[in-house]
């Protein structure tokens, strides 16, 4: 069974058809990229899935329960959590605090000073941890936001462009994270325009252009795809 | 007794100023004035003070639902008012016997709280937020007001109480606690003082506490970022209400005791400036810390008192540039901008010290 589905999703803003008549499955253990150029709908999609927007017609199943009713905090519940493409890290409160409150429903007392400090480890951050959020680089938000959707130990992490405004390092270090926890069980979804990342970490690969599934296969298949690369990986993606 | 002891430990947390043996001696010797200021004091200044301290609990409120949760509530005067009128409609229908005005206070405040219930399910569960949230509680708020002011004729009124349009209800009994031989009567000064001082310093512990436990990480994520915190799995419609609900008692304790205080309510009570001063002193003192707000609501209730007897346009006009300059200087509140200050200026002594 797969781990999440999209049925025939559609969804309009206005007049404009964002999402077309998607159908998209994930099977467990996956590590799935999502690419296309600007405006293709693919930080909508996410929307979608998360509950953030509400589908015009269609539905989504995850672990084969219909989701599509469901509020998104519900959807959390169920096992996913999402990195957002603009980072949403809580800016007024510290590093520390951040990873808290992502982890105080999870642990409590000694056990949650024991995880907040194995996380702040895990990103590199121990140095940061008393600083404000909203002072950190964009780099390390991205990390910081990562950190934060990991800690729900999720089922299916969603990261929409998880690399932006790293270095090739750091970018690399990102997609060895992803692998590290997909070796763990966790599924993985991921938007990216690196197509150094998309090549080190994506087992199957969606193309999805003006709001329709485009093409899907193998980075080789998708790579060699003529069609593919006449309308984004031939282009200077903006 | 670990659970007790980390209970106790929330008194101190990322979302309170002050912290450690030097803030807490403070805190003692202050309590310690202030429990033993009546005694050198009369009965008149004394009263003075409760005054002002009733108003701490109102500007507490705000300072939960704004300063932490981050959302701009014009609604409170509204359960304030709510709070005084129900207290005075149950104690002039059943008097003050068996401690039944203690009675009375629980229940004009969980009335409050109630209205806030169904205010609130509305405005959280129907998301509306930002201005609109404004904009609706300060409808609410004057539509009350509007309301209570036509109820002059003969036929408005609950039992025996009369609601009197605009002079207000007036003679309710004081806060009577049932003793033993002779009941005490909390008159609106010694008695009364050391009842709200008590109340005031249990209300203002037990937020710490909340605040710095993980419902009020929650809250502050929430003001931070709301699509965040319920992306990480929080309802968050169900923790704003909760703060909005708790946030309606508080003011609604305001209402009762400026009711019991000065034995009178009017609807001015809830009108657009008794709606807009709170505001105020909760920006100037500092939103979003408990202390700059209980410390600067009673500095420019003070400051605003000792203006008023060189005429009230003096205190107004004091009022308008004390906002202008909070504006300009410290957008998080001038109290709280000192007490930060303050806090670096400790630390800096303390290394050259260590
Ligand atoms: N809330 C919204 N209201 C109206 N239009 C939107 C909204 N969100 C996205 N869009 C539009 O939908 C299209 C797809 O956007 P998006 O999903 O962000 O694309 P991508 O992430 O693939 O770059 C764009 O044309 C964008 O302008
Ligand atoms: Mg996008």
């Amino acid at each position: 069974m797969s781990l999440l589905e999209l049925r025939e999703l559609n969804k309009h803003f206005g007049g404009l058809h964002v999402t077309n008549a998607v159908n998209l499955s994930l099977e467990p253990g996956e590590i799935h990229c999502l690419i296309g150029p600007n405006g293709a709908g693919k930080s909508t999609l996410f929307r979608l899935i998360l509950g953030e927007h509400h589908p015009g017609s269609g539905d989504i199943l995850f672990a084969g329960e219909n989701i599509t009713a469901l509020k998104s905090f519900a959807r959390i519940h169920r096992g996913l959590s999402v990195k957002f493409q603009v980072p949403g890290v809580f800016k007024g409160l510290s590093v520390r605090q951040n990873l808290e409150i992502a982890l105080q429903s999870r642990h409590r007392g000694a056990e949650l000073e024991a995880e907040i400090g194995r996380l702040l480890t895990f990103l590199g951050l121990e140095s940061e941890q008393a600083q404000m959020a909203g002072n950190l680089s964009h780099g390390q938000k991205q990390w910081l936001e990562i950190g934060m959707a990991i800690s729900l130990k999720p089922r299916l992490l969603l990261l929409d462009e998880p690399t932006a405004g790293m270095s090739p390092e750091e970018t690399h270090m990102t997609g060895e994270m992803v692998q590290r926890l997909n070796v763990g069980g966790m599924t993985v979804l991921a938007i990216e325009h690196d197509m150094a990342f998309v090549r080190q970490v994506a087992q199957r690969v969606t193309v999805l252009h003006l709001g329709q599934v485009f093409a899907q296969g193998s980075i080789q298949e998708i790579v060699a795809d003529e069609r593919v690369a006449a309308i984004y990986l031939g282009q200077a993606h903006a | 007794m670990t659970g007790f002891v980390s209970f106790f430990r929330r008194l101190e947390g990322p979302q309170t100023v002050g912290r450690g043996r030097a803030f807490w001696s403070l805190f003692a010797v202050v309590l310690l004035v202030a429990l033993a200021y009546p005694l050198f004091s009369d009965g008149y200044t004394v009263g003075n003070t409760v005054y002002f301290f009733v108003w701490v609990f109102i500007a507490l409120s705000l300072c939960l639902i704004w300063g932490y949760g981050g959302s701009l509530s014009f609604g409170q005067t509204a359960f304030f008012g709510i709070g005084g009128y129900a207290y005075g409609v149950l104690t002039l229908n059943f008097g003050s016997a068996y401690g039944f005005t203690l009675v009375a206070l629980v229940v004009a405040v969980a009335i409050a709280a109630l209205f806030a219930v169904l205010l609130g399910y509305f405005m959280f569960f129907g998301r509306i937020a930002g201005v609109f949230l404004g904009i609706v509680t300060l409808a609410v708020t004057l539509m009350l007001e509007r309301f209570m002011a036509q109820t002059a004729g003969p036929e408005w009124h609950i039992g025996s109480a009369r609601l009197n349009g605009f002079n207000g209800m007036s003679a309710m009994p004081p806060l009577t606690i049932p003793w033993p031989g002779e009941p005490i009567v909390l008159s609106a000064d010694i008695g009364l003082y050391y009842f709200v001082l008590g109340l005031l310093v249990v209300v203002y512990l037990a937020l710490r506490i909340l605040m710095n436990s993980s419902f009020g990480n929650v809250i502050v994520a929430i003001r931070e970022n709301p699509e965040r915190a319920e992306m990480l799995g929080y309802d968050i419609r169900k923790y704003q209400l909760i703060t909005f609900v708790i946030g309606a008692a508080l003011a609604g304790i305001s209402g009762v005791l400026y009711t019991v205080w000065g034995q009178y309510i009017t609807p001015s009570s809830m009108g657009m400036t008794a709606a807009a001063l709170p505001l105020i002193w909760v920006a100037v003192g500092g939103r979003s810390d408990l202390t700059s707000t209980v410390v600067g609501t009673l500095v420019v209730l003070a400051a605003f008192q000792a203006l008023t007897i060189y005429g009230s346009q003096y205190a107004l006009v004091f009022m308008g540039v004390l906002l202008v300059l909070t504006v300009l200087i410290a957008p998080n509140g001038l109290v709280l901008g000192l007490m930060h200050w303050l806090g670096r200026l400790a630390v800096r002594f303390k290394q050259r010290a260590g």
